[in-house]
């Protein structure tokens, strides 16, 4: 169970606004007997990042799509930048959101101006020299305007592509894998990008297999399984699925670790794990005879627990390796609700 | 949403672009409509003053018909490239996000297809003439200038153009592989060609009346084509591959109102 509250590595900012970016209810989407998206419902709010995990086949993209307006759902309804969805209001739609899909979708014989301005015209934008250089310099790409986008790197492209997105100043952005297939330095390249999205209140709408992405970059994230599984800030999912605990490592098996642990303020339960493999709650094993030995003590608050524990367990004589309060990360939230999924699935 | 005349042509500087920078459609612009004149401008070359009256006509005939072909095959291999090329090239998706509608998308498709297709034609048609004009014996001269035929090309190079650029375009927005597209669209564009042939051979009387019937029928179908392929051009069974399910989204469905 982790301690902290939020993201070590995503600076605070001022909360999202109130009002919804996207709105969406009872959203279904099926293709032919297959249901790709079966009773979805959620919101984002206006200016907000928000993660939309889930493993291949949840609906993730199909989401995407229906919300930007390419593909109609089956049933549900969703109200996408101040706009009912429907065919009436499509093309407005459009022109507010924009959609970076996982394949960049350059034309490899144009040079990334004209890859842009060909998109600067389609959305009828003014001053579209202006524009196009302003959202070139946004991803860094100003330099390269005149190469065959055929020419550049993968995460050149999705930078290219990336800057397409920019062009009609979008009041909400769908990133659909956006660090697909890059090497780190680039992924970390466009996490700065999305960050600066953020920072200019820009929707973002971003749907990941990367849990370190959405853990850094997301103020909520959604999982998705066909059916929406859970949805919060990624702190909030980590308390709501993992009980608060401490995991304790010594350096020998204590003798009756009952009465060491049992009766202390602020502890639950506990159990004995492995002290190599990360201390899990739900992994508990019979510790060794000799060697270090792990337990995991079920705790209502860490800081409480903690100095009784130290206490008891040196009054018994053992001699206390750690205590830490272990940090569950998005992924083990993930995998946790990715598992339980597909194990009701078989 | 009314029709926007900058994202049509967007649309169509684009393709142009690309069209220059493509090696395959250069060389499809290039090489056929050569072949289409070769042939029949050496005919017409190798005719003697003495040749009887019917070989004379035949020649004509067949020197006439042939470059006909060219506004056929040129904008039907152009096109049946157009969206499945597109979607193959992972193109498609992002200019759909986009607010263009798909009539405006088709149109300027069209137009980029048409322009360059017509140009080359009319040029093939025009080089033939002229060969003929200052290298032939004077009475084949006479005889290419003055055939019915002549007139009848000018009006059916657009018409065919057109008629072949849709026939490519709706066969294109189902497929899904470039060359079975390529194929069947040069295949499907032939009917009407079948027609202007029967009748520059005079199986069909030539008159005025039945080529203008042709050309007015010819037209008129261009003229709604348009409407029938945008249709067909479902943005769903584009990104997808799959088509749309379920009733609400028959109800729903993202082609009402050409968006």
């Amino acid at each position: 169970m982790s301690g902290s509250s939020s993201s070590p590595t995503r600076p605070p900012r001022p909360a999202p606004a109130e009002t919804a970016a996207i709105e969406v209810r009872h959203l279904t989407k099926s293709f032919g007997p297959r249901t790709a998206v079966a009773d979805v419902s959620f919101s984002v709010a206006s200016g907000e990042v928000f993660g939309f995990l889930g493993p291949n086949g949840a609906g993730k993209t199909t989401t995407v799509r229906i919300l930007g307006t390419l593909i109609a759902p089956t049933a549900g309804s969703a109200v996408v930048a101040g706009l009912p969805l429907g065919p009436a209001t499509a093309a407005e739609i459009r022109e507010r959101i924009s959609i970076m899909p996982e394949a960049p979708g350059l034309y490899r014989r144009l040079t990334v101006a004209e890859n842009l301005e060909y998109f600067a015209r389609l959305y009828g934008l003014p001053r579209r020299e202006q524009r196009i250089t302003e959202a070139l310099a946004a991803v860094g790409l100003a330099d390269r305007a005149q190469d065959l986008t055929g020419s550049l790197s993968k995460g050149l492209r999705q930078r290219a592509a990336l800057a397409r997105s920019l062009l009609n100043d979008p009041v909400v952005m769908f990133l659909d894998e956006p660090t697909s297939g890059l090497d780190p330095v680039a992924a970390h390249e466009v996490h700065g990008l999305i960050a600066a999205l953020r920072d200019r209140g820009v929707t973002v709408f971003l749907t990941t297999h990367r849990l370190d992405e959405a853990e850094r970059l997301c103020d909520r994230v959604a999982i998705m399984s066909t059916r929406l599984r859970t949805i919060g800030r990624p702190d909030e999912l980590r308390e709501a699925m993992f009980s608060r605990s401490l995991a304790v490592t010594t350096a020998g098996p204590l003798d009756r670790p009952d009465q060491v642990f049992t009766g202390l303020p602020a502890v639950q339960g506990w159990h004995a794990t492995s002290p190599t493999t990360p201390a899990s709650p739900t992994t508990p094993a019979t510790p060794p005879v000799n060697g270090p030995a792990g337990y995991v003590l079920t705790v209502t608050d860490p800081a409480q627990a903690a100095p009784a524990v130290t206490r008891a367990l040196v009054a018994a004589g053992a001699d206390v390796l750690s205590i830490a309060e272990p940090r569950h990360t998005l992924e083990d939230v993930y995998l946790e609700l990715v598992e339980d999924t597909e194990g009701r699935a078989r | 949403m009314s029709m926007s005349a900058t994202r049509i042509g967007a649309v169509i500087r684009k393709e142009l672009a690309e069209f220059q920078r493509n090696r395959f459609i250069l060389t499809t612009a290039a090489v056929l409509p050569i072949v289409f004149l070769v042939s029949p401008t050496a005919q017409i070359l190798a005719l003697k003053a003495t040749a009887v009256s019917t070989v004379l006509e035949k020649r004509v005939e067949t020197g006439l018909f042939l470059p006909l072909l060219i506004p056929v095959f040129v904008p039907a291999i152009l096109s049946a490239y157009a969206v499945v090329g597109e979607r193959e090239q992972e193109t498609l998706e992002p200019v759909l996000t986009t607010p263009v509608t798909r009539v405006e998308f088709l149109l300027g498709k069209a137009a980029a297809i048409f322009l360059p297709s017509v140009g080359v034609s009319y040029l093939m048609f025009g080089i033939f003439v002229a060969i003929t004009q200052f290298a032939a014996r004077s009475a084949v001269a006479t005889a290419v200038l003055h055939a019915p035929q002549l007139p009848a090309a000018l009006v059916f190079i657009p018409l065919l153009a057109a008629w072949a650029i849709w026939v490519g375009l709706a066969i294109s927005a189902r497929a899904t592989d470039t060359r079975v597209a390529q194929q069947l669209s040069t295949l499907a564009s032939l009917p009407p060609v079948a027609v202007v042939a029967l009748m520059s051979f005079q199986v069909i009387s030539p008159t005025f009346e039945v080529a203008a019937a042709l050309a007015g029928g010819l037209l008129v179908i261009d003229g709604l084509a348009l409407f029938a392929v945008a249709r067909l051009f479902d943005r769903e069974r584009l990104i997808t591959g799959t088509k749309p399910g379920g009733e609400g989204a028959a109800q729903q469905r993202y082609h009402v109102r050409g968006a």
